[in-house]
């Protein structure tokens, strides 16, 4: 074989085995680069945190300029691909607890999540000792619809009982 | 000139109303009608006094006198007049002022009214009207003056004081910072009266009650005077709430009307107490009983519309420091502490004399049903209270600041108010005294059997979630049965009198206002369930960046960015306006407006949504950011809201609703019922109430 065609292919060869690995450099670094995640994404964190100076406002919906960028900072942890657990940390870690939607449930934060239930118990409860004291007894005969004779319709007990009530209603002005 | 006029009106008010409660006490414990009479006209002199003071300010608003502080908080000279005008209430200082005219005109059109059957409640309501008003009026001179002007010492410095610093000179400003641009709404301008009207209207049946109890007159006269007053304080907590919720929802531009915000609780506690009151109060004038219970709760609801009126305003619930550094803070607790202890005190005094007079006789009775009604009410006002005041208690206690936010309330609140809405439907339905599971299940097979047509419908229109169908059934459910009920008397009326539909339910309705206005009040709250179903459990959004001529989507619909205009207004806004087609299947349906002002007095900007609504839904666009230079990209956020607009539509029902109750009938004279005879009238339909 010719010297010069030897070299080529040789050169050839190395080029493409050059390129190839080129692009798979290439390709490989570009998915390991995430895409800017979109507005939708970035929101979807956001509203689960509120806003660190502003009073409850959820950081999505929050116009001031501070929350602007604490939200390109949440772009930003996204597309380092950090979950939304570890930015939920980050921020409880930088501003503490309140840019959660609620209370952590540790410690004395216990209190808010224990306390309306108890007082509802205690609602049950005293509405059962009042149901308790209840004395169970059948109901009287109706009372006798008070309507002049005549106008009564036996055939239309509802009408009769609706008008007597009625009428008892006047009586009593209710 | 006219600060120290209006200052001056302001001190005598307040020794006016001092002098009317000595008297009123001295009256009343001398039994001398000369002293109450006197307390009496002390008390309607508060209104004309409490006028001019109101007068005076807006004098000072409408001329632009900057050098009171207050006019250089709340007005700038370009805002127009009805905006300075109603710029009484927009800052802490006005709207104390605004709230004790309010509470003189109620007190003063109560001591007008006959007395002729309870006279000895007079001097008390006096008392209690009066107490409520020294101590706002007190608040005013001492603590939230709104006469206070800019000052120039000797020194240079500046001061803020009522009367000029010796050496002083005046000091005003060129012109005010105006009002924040979120206020400058009509809903804004109505809501706040609305809101106002009604925590004073609820003084009116708490000085009653504590009449009731210094007097020892102890039978429901107090509830009966009282009934439409409280029907009235209602109507305006509601109106005041309906209007603030479509405020929130027109002018916040976050796509919701309610935030659980502090500020919206405050005004929501009053009106979940008082609500609870309207039903409570019902079981003592049919049965006789819960009448302590009905005690604590007008009590209660006082302290919690004293509570709403600080917290509205004052915003030192946001932190400790806040708190302790704000003089009203620390005076509102102590006056609403003082209040409720006295009252508890006056309420264990007569504790005896308060038992109940009936009995219970049926789990399934509409005073057992109540008494359930009470607890769920009172459940969702506890999580409501704590959870207002938790982030205060823990930055007290750990130093750690929290937020309580809307999904502790929802997750708390939700299952309390669904299972109110069932409540609501099943209540009615149920007699006095006593109910059994066969009377009541023959009042409601029919309908349960027909709402179960509701899910069904549900999934056709492609529904899927199952919380959705529980609660569309719920609704449905409700709904069909206040209907029925309507159906039957109607249908009974056309049977027996030969009346047509329309006669029959207007003579139906005329007969007992109260009861049909209930029911309608009944089907507005299912209406206004629906919008929040739509909204809670079906709302969706999006959010983008598009150039002109770019299109995003949100489920059917689309919407193009057609151009975006910046201009400055002669009132001092600078406007960035788009303007967006939207097509819905691709068939157009026309063009939005969504904007954005920033005003440069205040400095701040205001987003206002560009909004397509129908019943079906709301197409809710927002113009979040722009390129201002080249204007070639613009940042909407859209929202989808299904049903909302049932909830507004539902707040024109249950208001309609209320009139119809409170609509005034001839008192009759007064018939005392022993107890022995307030027994049950029948078995299986309910009683009128």
């Amino acid at each position: 074989m010719d010297l010069t065609l030897k070299k080529h292919i040789t050169l050839t060869l190395i080029a493409l085995f050059a390129g190839l690995l080129l692009a798979g450099l290439f390709f490989t670094l570009v998915q390991a680069q995430s895409p800017t995640p979109t507005d939708n994404e970035v929101n979807a964190v956001a509203k689960q945190l509120y806003c660190p100076v502003c009073e409850n406002i959820s950081l999505d919906v929050c116009p001031t300029t501070a929350c602007a960028q604490w939200r390109a900072l949440i772009r930003a942890q996204l597309a380092e691909g950090k979950t939304v657990d570890e930015i939920k940390e980050y921020f409880v870690a930088n501003y503490g607890d309140r840019v959660l939607a609620t209370p952590p449930t540790r410690g004395f934060n216990w209190l808010v999540y224990i306390l309306p239930p108890l007082f509802f118990l205690g609602g049950v409860y005293m509405v059962y000792r009042v149901l308790s004291t209840m004395k169970y007894k059948k109901p009287d005969q109706p009372a006798q619809p008070p309507v002049e004779p005549g106008e009564a319709d036996q055939a239309d007990p509802y009408f009769a009982r609706v008008e007597a009530e009625l009428e008892q209603h006047r009586k009593n002005g209710e | 000139m006219v600060s120290n006029f209006g200052f001056g009106a302001l001190v005598i008010t307040l020794i006016v109303s001092i002098y009317g409660i000595i008297a009123a006490v001295y009256g009343a414990r001398k039994n001398s009608l000369a002293w109450v009479e006197s307390a009496r006209k002390a008390m309607l002199l508060t209104f004309p006094l409490i006028s001019l003071v109101a007068l005076s300010i807006i004098y000072l608003l409408v001329t632009g006198d900057y050098q009171v502080q207050y006019v250089y908080n709340v007005t700038s000279s370009t805002m127009p007049i009805y905006l300075k005008v109603t710029a009484l209430w927009g800052g802490q200082a006005g709207s104390l002022i605004f709230w004790s005219l309010l509470l003189s005109a109620f007190a003063s059109a109560v001591t007008l009214r006959k007395w002729d059957r309870d006279r000895e409640f007079l001097p008390w309501v006096i008392v209690v009207a009066l107490v409520t008003l020294v101590f706002f009026v007190g608040m005013s001179i001492f603590f939230e003056n709104p006469f206070v002007r800019f000052w120039q010492t000797a020194g240079g410095a500046e001061a803020v004081a009522m009367f000029k610093p010796v050496g002083a000179t005046n000091l005003t400003p060129f012109d005010g910072r105006g009002l924040n641009p979120l206020l400058r709404h009509p809903g804004m301008i109505i809501h706040p009266p609305m809101l106002y009207l009604g925590f004073v209207s609820f003084v009116i049946p708490f000085a009653f009650a504590i009449a009731a109890l210094v007097t020892g007159r102890t039978d429901d006269r107090w509830i009966r005077v009282t009934r439409r007053w409280t029907l009235v304080a209602w109507l305006f907590l509601s109106l005041g709430l309906v209007l603030g919720s479509r405020w929130a929802y027109d002018v916040l531009g976050w796509g919701g009307y309610w935030a659980w915000d502090p500020v919206e609780i405050a005004a929501f506690m009053p009106f979940l107490s008082g609500t609870a009151f309207l039903h409570s109060v019902m079981i003592q004038e049919k049965r006789g009983l819960f009448k302590r219970w009905n005690m604590v709760l007008i009590i209660l609801t006082y302290s919690l519309v004293i509570f709403g009126t600080f917290l509205t305003r004052s915003g030192v619930l946001s932190s400790v420091h806040a708190f302790s550094q704000s003089a009203i803070g620390p005076l509102f607790f102590g006056y609403i502490g003082i209040t409720f202890a006295i009252s508890l005190a006056l309420l264990l005094q007569r504790w005896n004399a308060l038992r109940s007079e009936g009995e219970m006789h049926s789990m399934l009775s509409r005073e057992a049903l109540f008494l359930l009604n009470n607890l769920l009410f009172m459940g969702i006002l506890v999580v409501c209270f704590w959870g207002v005041l938790f982030p205060l208690i823990s930055e007290l206690f750990t130093g750690q600041k929290v937020t309580v936010g809307p999904p502790f309330y929802e997750r708390s609140t939700g299952p309390l108010f669904a299972a109110l809405l069932l409540l609501m439907g099943v209540a009615p339905l149920s007699a006095w005294g006593h109910s059994t599971v066969k009377t009541l299940g023959k009042a409601m097979w029919k309908p349960f059997i027909a709402s179960l047509i509701v899910p069904v419908i549900a999934y056709v229109l492609g529904v899927r979630a199952p919380m959705a169908f529980v609660a569309f059934w719920l609704c449905g459910f409700v709904a069909l049965i206040t209907l029925y009920e309507y159906y039957r008397g109607v249908a009974a009326r056309h049977r027996k009198n030969g009346e047509n539909v329309f006669a029959a339910l207007w003579n139906l309705m005329g007969r007992n206002r109260r009861r049909y206005g209930g029911y309608i009040i009944h089907l507005g709250v299912v209406l206004m369930a629906l919008g929040i179903i739509g909204i809670e459990m079906f709302q969706t959004e999006t959010q983008g960046t598009i150039p002109p001529g770019g299109q995003m989507s949100l489920g059917s619909y689309t919407i193009s960015f057609d151009k975006l205009d910046i201009f400055d207004t002669a009132d001092g806004r600078n406007v960035a306006r788009a303007v967006v087609s939207v097509e819905r299947d691709g068939k157009p349906l026309g063009q939005l407006f969504p904007r954005r002002d920033y005003y440069y007095d205040s400095q701040q900007p205001m987003t206002i949504p560009g909004v397509r609504s129908t019943m079906e839904d709301d197409l809710y666009v927002l113009l979040v950011d722009w390129e201002p230079i080249s204007s070639t990209g613009v940042t909407f956020k859209v929202y989808h809201n299904p049903l909302v607009n049932w909830l507004w539509l539902g707040g024109f029902v249950f208001i309609f609703g209320t009139l119809v109750a409170a609509w005034p009938e001839k008192e009759p004279e007064p018939v005392r019922v022993p107890a022995v005879n307030r027994k049950m009238t029948s078995s299986g339909v309910q009683s009128a109430d």
